[in-house]
């Protein structure tokens, strides 16, 4: 088993070298929208095949997780008996831009906030309705369908004024050792982004996909249940869906994907 | 892009286990301590059960595969006859195997004349690098055969 | 399959005679019956679409058997040749015997 750990734990050690097979990488093809600069969508790294899927509106099988948020957007549920439409109106109007720019700080909750909060915050205190949870079906439809609305747009979260600290937070969570591998984010996505640790090619961690549909979920998923499943991987403790730390972290990971199309939903291993 | 393996050796299952947890693994639907793989023996009897034992000529049918998978768990393949698909010379059915599964039945298609073209594009799993075998029966009782190696990286990192 | 969702794609209208396209696509976890429960350590029990049938004006044009080897959200692709203008229905039948339809019109000119 240790002898699996320091494997691991070299990945440090090869970064110097790692560096200039990434950037070899980037002299070597075109990316096209999906890069901007160093920064590149995770769907570079996929297979033909892979991408493929991504691109087919009808092919993706997240877009069937679209559907569902369509219907949910459209339907009344709670006491105040409305639905989003009836505040929203046509989502491909009044969501434009929301996926852009999420996290964003919220001045009642004098804390960041991410889309599937905003949702919630909709659902109970505007629409008096019982509040979506992480990963069901509901709130990864109505995650899907929101940021859809925005796919193609350039990310742009805002870190300035009241972001800030809290920008401040997610960068030194990225940047931070944790776990019994004592690893950060750093380590596999940006010291070694473009090198295989075992058997993946590691990506820059980019989440402007999200939420993403999975081949080894066999279903889509949100970036927290990725950050715990990370976390999970080099022995931290995982912490809580809908967690400070990680809308934060959120917020860090967009703003280094800046740049990048929105592909929600996107395809990915 | 330039490969560079961390580890050039085959990951056991054992430290798979013990670096990503048996959930990780066992989400692709494969099971670790469960029955053994099928192998090229036993695909080899599942086809002649289809055969009854006559020979599969190669030509006429293609798989169309990717050469790297990087995930197991959902993998395109296309099989495509070349057929005119008339009363008097058409594809009855295709079957697909899947040699180093723990099962190798994939799926089996059945065509008509009204299908127009023998050719039908899906998404499987597959447990490990393998062989995947495709045969096609022929209106006249002939069988063709179209054999394709798909290398399967299964990954375990990332959640 | 209540919660199932499905869905069709094949052009609205087609030549006589000329094969065209349909895609499909369903929601559905295909349990294998490889999988362990984590807590229990019981195998999670088989639960696939095991049977697909695409019907045009009522007669089988196309049919599939699928086992636990096929992707979850299964997604599969055949021709269909048609000579008159009619309905396309698509049947998906899991281990359960339970049956999701999908159908849509063809225009055959």
């Amino acid at each position: 088993m240790k002898k699996a750990y320091l494997g691991v734990l070299t990945l440090g050690a090869v970064a110097m070298i790692a560096a200039t097979f990434v950037s070899n990488a980037f002299a070597d093809s075109d990316f096209g929208k999906y890069a901007v600069g160093d920064i590149r969508s995770g769907y570079t790294y996929m297979t033909k095949e892979s991408k493929a899927i991504q691109d087919d509106d009808f092919e993706n099988p997240a877009m069937l997780w679209l559907e569902d948020g369509e219907q949910v957007w459209g339907k009344v549920d709670g006491k105040a008996g409305k639905s989003c439409a009836s505040c929203h109106g046509s989502a491909s109007d009044s969501m434009k831009g929301v996926a852009a720019t999420y996290p964003k700080y919220d001045k009642k909750l004098k804390k960041l906030k991410n889309i599937e909060q905003q949702i919630n915050i909709c659902r109970t205190e505007r629409m008096g309705a019982k509040p979506f949870k992480y990963e069901s079906k509901q709130m990864l439809g109505t995650t899907i369908y929101v940021r859809n609305q925005s796919r193609d747009m350039p990310m742009n979260v805002s870190i300035d004024d009241e972001a800030a600290p809290f920008f401040a937070k997610g960068k030194a969570f990225f940047n931070g050792r944790r776990g019994a591998l004592d690893m950060a984010c750093k380590h596999c996505h940006e010291d070694n982004a473009g090198n295989y640790a075992r058997a993946n090619l590691l990506t820059q961690g980019q989440t402007n996909g999200f939420p993403t549909y999975r081949f080894k979920w066999q279903k889509p998923g949100s970036t927290h249940r990725r950050f715990r499943g990370c976390n999970k991987n080099i022995r931290a403790q995982p912490l809580k869906y809908g967690s400070d730390e990680y809308v934060n972290l959120e917020l860090y990971v967009a703003w280094r994907g800046r740049g990048l199309p929105v592909e929600t939903p996107a395809v990915r291993n | 892009m330039i490969r560079k393996t961390l580890e050039a050796r085959q990951v056991n299952r054992r430290e798979l286990l013990a670096l990503f947890g048996a959930g990780t693994v066992a989400a692709m639907g494969i099971s670790l301590a469960g029955p053994a793989l099928a192998d090229a023996k036993s695909t080899a009897a599942a086809i002649a059960k289809v055969t009854g034992g006559k020979s599969a000529a190669a030509g006429k049918i293609t798989l169309d595969t990717p050469q790297i998978a990087e995930n197991g768990s959902t993998v395109p393949i296309s099989v495509s006859v070349d057929s005119p698909m008339t009363d008097a010379d058409h594809v009855k059915k295709v079957h697909v195997w899947a040699e180093g599964n723990p099962n190798p039945d994939v799926a089996s298609f059945h065509f008509t004349t009204m299908s127009g073209k023998a050719k039908v594009s899906t998404r499987i799993r597959l447990a490990k690098t393998q062989n995947i075998i495709s045969v096609a029966e022929m209106s006249d009782g002939s069988f063709v055969m179209a054999k394709s190696e798909i290398k399967v990286t299964i990954g375990g990192c990332g959640g | 399959m209540a919660k199932t969702k499905a869905r069709v794609k094949a052009p609205k209208s087609a030549k006589k005679g000329e094969a065209f396209q349909v895609k499909t696509l369903i929601s559905h976890k295909m349990e294998s019956g490889q999988r362990k429960d984590k807590k229990t350590g019981k195998k999670i029990p088989r639960h696939i679409i095991n049977k697909f049938v695409c019907t045009y004006n009522g007669k089988q044009v196309f049919s599939a058997d699928w086992h636990p080897a096929i992707s979850a959200n299964p997604y599969m692709s055949f021709f269909v040749k048609a000579a008159d203008s009619g309905t396309l229905e698509m049947a998906w039948t899991d281990d359960k015997g339970k049956t999701m339809k999908k159908s849509t019109k063809i225009k055959v000119s």
